[in-house]
């Protein structure tokens, strides 16, 4: 049976301010899963807590609602029961990298196969606009009235230095674009980041989607192979007049999942729990 | 494998009863290290304060223990540590000093296997037979080479041999014969629930390391391939508990496992699976708190913490072992309270007895398990007009769960308020109506409910009550009080939360003089018994500097109260 955006549909209306940049992501991710043929029934997006994590009322798919920073180890703990099940994590700059930090750079590491879609737009605005991690220097915000002082964390530098397999840079502004990398990242086999510029029209008054459109360029238009961390490293540091954005870095790697021994007899969700054979197990103790 | 763990199973293969506790400072190395076996022909619970053979590889271990020591000890110790005399005693004890050192080099082995030669020399002085231990030795190195497993039995049998051919005449060690018996298993709680979690078709745990339970982890960790488990390292315990409900949500049973300060970590996840409706069990392993406390030293700290855990109002269950074998049992009970009643389940364990080897009959490892999985949804019978409600509301409060990747299951499991589908809802009646939903739970347990249990003679005047791995203490105390003339009984709790308030009553109601023994210091089951039956109970028991109970300290002290 072909999937289609409208399968996604449910009886909800977003409740998001008109404008906003989750607007982008959650179209994109409708229809790149359309295009996957992964429909309602077929994977799980496990969401985190933000303006971002509201898109379960209106997204019909298997969904986990969990705590505030948390989406990375829960959406391990889903594959690791049933790794045949696509996982997709939509989290936020200030879920994901402030509370859940910890969890991001140590997911990272293990290369799980799931696809995080961050949704970045430097503020916590749930909580009517406060920084976040990834504020820049300067930035003016209700926790900061006078600009940031901290240096911003690079959810890409972080994500290729801790062992992250898929690095990518994406525009809510520009559609197509976003699916076809949502494609990508979730057909890569291991820890894809797709760290998504999200313009907040309500308490960002600075980057809006014309600031980023004066400075984003496409990295595949000019001629760049992703295939090296060192290069990617650069290019994720590159932010002022030009923004790269598109593919930064992809290699493949055994993942998180390939080193169980347990999943040769199938997804953990699909074995039986009856007549568990201890034998040989309990002679280690007599 | 600990010299205390294959003198437990040598003695245990023959017939005897053990129990074998581990007392170490937080260090890898160094420090003082005991550890301590009891041995007998009879059933016994705990511990008790007769030491009668102390084996001592150095001088410090002697000058420790000499206080403990009776008239006819024997004292075994390698005279290149330092040369003991009689008269540096209190008491008239046997000092057999056995060259520890020496005997090992001459078969090559490295200085660590002194603890081989003491093993060998401590089986001659009770008088059991060499091919017990060296049987054990076998087994525990059967992976290895002969040449390793002939090297660890000839200096077993140095050690041995050195005692039968100085000291024949001077052992009066030995035990009385013991009865023939089924096998038994020998091993940690932790071991015990570790097993329990397998019987039970655990098939996720990520536990981050943390005393005591790092014998879990080892066990899981071990056996994961084995068994087609998955045992995860996370990050911290936060990681920890949120993989376990990802994990359990997703259709499996899953488990993590912390000791207090994890836990303190791991609170909110309680909530969330409590919000969630996801089963989940933890093992909380208590020590010495507050804080970093003494990490390896015993305390039942944590009752009324893991009753209170969590924000928001939502049911739960708790248990508390007492002992391995019940550490086994309850495990699985545990698993299938989480799975039938959709909430997170407690197993109450303690340093003490996790870290202490258990003598149990392999018949109760042996018995069948019909695994309840609750309300789970049948795939092919779910409605194929997306009006599955995974939050239904029902007279029970249990509502049935789809796995994600089962068709037309689609659910939000939802951390917000929810309504039955788990859309977010705010709506002051749908919030109402869940919230009872959850709580209703609390009732519906009530047929699973057990109320204490009864130790001793039922009609005495004086009353124990106690909880987890003080029972042993107690039940041994009640002895000692027998023999003196002054009957006792034990109303003992394992399933503590939901408290069962009128058994507890049926049971306390009319009692004479209570007292109240527990590992901590403001006798939190007490507290419990207090706030849910108006008993208040004068006379207490706590102890609280970390050691277990010996048996004579309570029934002393019921004496001098």
């Amino acid at each position: 049976m072909t999937v289609t955006s409208e399968d996604f549909k449910t009886a909800y209306k977003p409740t998001w301010c008109p404008g906003c940049g989750n607007f982008g992501i959650w179209m994109a991710l409708k229809e790149a899963l359309a295009k996957l043929g992964i429909g309602p029934s077929d994977g799980i997006v496990v969401y985190g807590v933000g303006c971002h994590g509201n898109m379960y009322d209106w997204m019909n798919m298997y969904g986990f609602v969990g705590l505030h920073g948390r989406t990375l180890p829960v959406a391990q703990g889903i594959k690791l029961a049933n790794h045949s099940l696509p996982v997709i994590v939509v989290s936020g700059d200030g879920d994901g990298l402030g509370e859940g930090g910890n969890h991001f750079l140590h997911a990272a590491k293990r290369n799980p196969d799931i696809t995080v879609i961050l949704h970045d737009n430097q503020l916590y605005s749930l909580t009517t606009g406060q920084a976040s991690p990834t504020a820049k220097p300067g930035f003016k915000t209700k926790s900061t009235p006078k600009g940031v002082f901290d240096a911003p964390v690079n959810p890409l530098l972080l994500s290729i230095a801790s062992g992250a397999t898929f690095v990518a840079r994406a525009f809510s502004g520009n559609l197509p674009h976003l699916i076809g990398l949502m494609v990508e990242a979730v057909n890569h086999k291991g820890f894809a980041v797709l760290d998504v510029m999200q313009p907040c029209v309500t308490f960002d008054k600075e980057h809006t989607y014309d600031w980023f459109r004066q400075r984003l360029y496409q990295l595949e238009s000019e001629g760049y192979v992703p295939d090296n961390k060192l290069k990617a490293m650069e290019k994720a540091m590159e932010w002022g007049d030009r923004i790269p954005y598109g593919i930064l870095y992809k290699e493949q790697k055994p993942t998180s999942e390939d080193h169980e021994s347990a999943f040769t007899a199938g997804p953990l969700v699909k074995q039986p729990l009856e007549n568990i054979d201890l034998e040989e197990v309990l002679k280690e103790f007599i | 494998m600990s010299a205390g763990t294959m003198l437990s199973r040598a003695f245990s293969r023959i017939g005897y009863h053990v129990l074998t506790t581990n007392e170490y400072p937080s260090l890898i190395r160094g420090g003082h290290n005991l550890i301590t076996t009891r041995i007998s022909s009879k059933y016994f619970e705990s511990l008790n304060k007769d030491l009668h053979i102390l084996v001592a590889l150095n001088k410090e271990t002697v000058n420790l223990h000499k206080s403990e020591l009776t008239e006819g000890s024997v004292v075994l110790y390698d005279p290149k540590d330092y040369e003991w005399k009689t008269e540096e005693f209190s008491v008239p004890v046997v000092l057999m000093g056995v060259p520890l050192t020496e005997l090992v080099t001459q078969f090559k082995g490295p200085p660590v296997m002194r603890n081989t030669v003491a093993l060998g020399a401590t089986i001659a002085v009770l008088g059991a037979p060499l091919e017990t231990l060296s049987e054990v030795i076998h087994d525990q190195f059967k992976d290895k080479k002969q040449a390793i497993i002939d090297g660890n039995i000839a200096i077993a049998k140095a050690g041995y041999d050195y005692i039968i051919e100085h000291y024949k005449d001077k052992t009066s060690m030995h035990l009385a014969p013991s009865a023939k018996r089924e096998p038994h298993l020998v091993l940690y709680a932790s071991e015990a629930v570790g097993l329990g979690a397998l019987k039970a078709g655990l098939k996720f745990a990520a536990i981050y390391p943390m005393t005591p339970i790092n014998a879990l982890i080892a066990f899981l960790a071990d056996h994961a391939e084995k068994m087609n488990i998955v045992y995860k390292q996370p990050e911290d315990e936060i990681s920890g508990i949120n993989m376990a409900i990802g994990a359990s949500m997703a259709g499996v049973r899953s488990m993590v496992a912390t000791s207090g300060g994890g836990f303190a970590l791991m609170v909110e996840g309680v909530a969330l699976s409590g919000m969630l409706e996801v089963p989940i069990v933890i093992d909380l392993g208590m020590r010495v708190g507050p804080a970093t406390g003494m990490p390896t030293w015993t305390e039942q700290g944590e009752l009324q913490m893991v009753i209170h855990a969590g924000h928001g109002e939502f049911p739960r269950i708790v248990l508390a072992p007492s002992d391995g074998a019940e550490a086994y049992s309850m495990t699985i009970e545990a698993f299938q309270l989480a799975d039938y009643y959709q909430v997170p389940v407690f197993l109450l364990t303690d340093k003490y007895m996790n870290e202490s080897q258990w003598c149990a009959p392999l018949s109760l490892f042996k018995k069948d398990v019909a695994i309840n999985r609750g309300k789970v949804a049948d795939e092919s019978k779910l409605p194929a007009d997306g009006s599955f409600k995974r939050y239904s509301v029902t007279e029970d409060g249990i509502s049935p769960r789809s796995f994600p990747g089962m068709k037309n299951g689609v659910y939000f499991a939802n951390a917000y308020e929810h309504n039955e589908q788990g859309y977010v809802s705010d709506d002051p009646t749908n919030r109402t109506v869940m919230a009872g939903k959850r709580l209703k739970k609390l009732e519906t347990m009530k047929k699973d409910m057990r109320g204490p249990s009864v130790y001793g003679d039922r009609n005495a005047d004086i009353t124990f009550v106690s909880w987890g791995s003080s029972r042993g203490p107690v039940i041994d105390a009640i002895e000692i009080l027998k023999n003196k003339g002054i009957p006792s009984r034990l109303v003992h709790f394992t399933w503590m939360y939901p408290f069962p308030a009128e058994l507890t009553q049926t049971l306390l109601g009319n009692s004479k003089r209570i007292i109240d023994v527990e590992q901590n210091a403001t006798g939190q089951l007490a507290a419990l018994i207090r706030e849910h039956t108006g008993i208040e109970i004068k006379e207490k028991i706590l102890k609280f500097d970390g050691r277990p109970f010996y048996p004579e300290d309570i029934a002393e002290k019921v004496r001098n109260i």
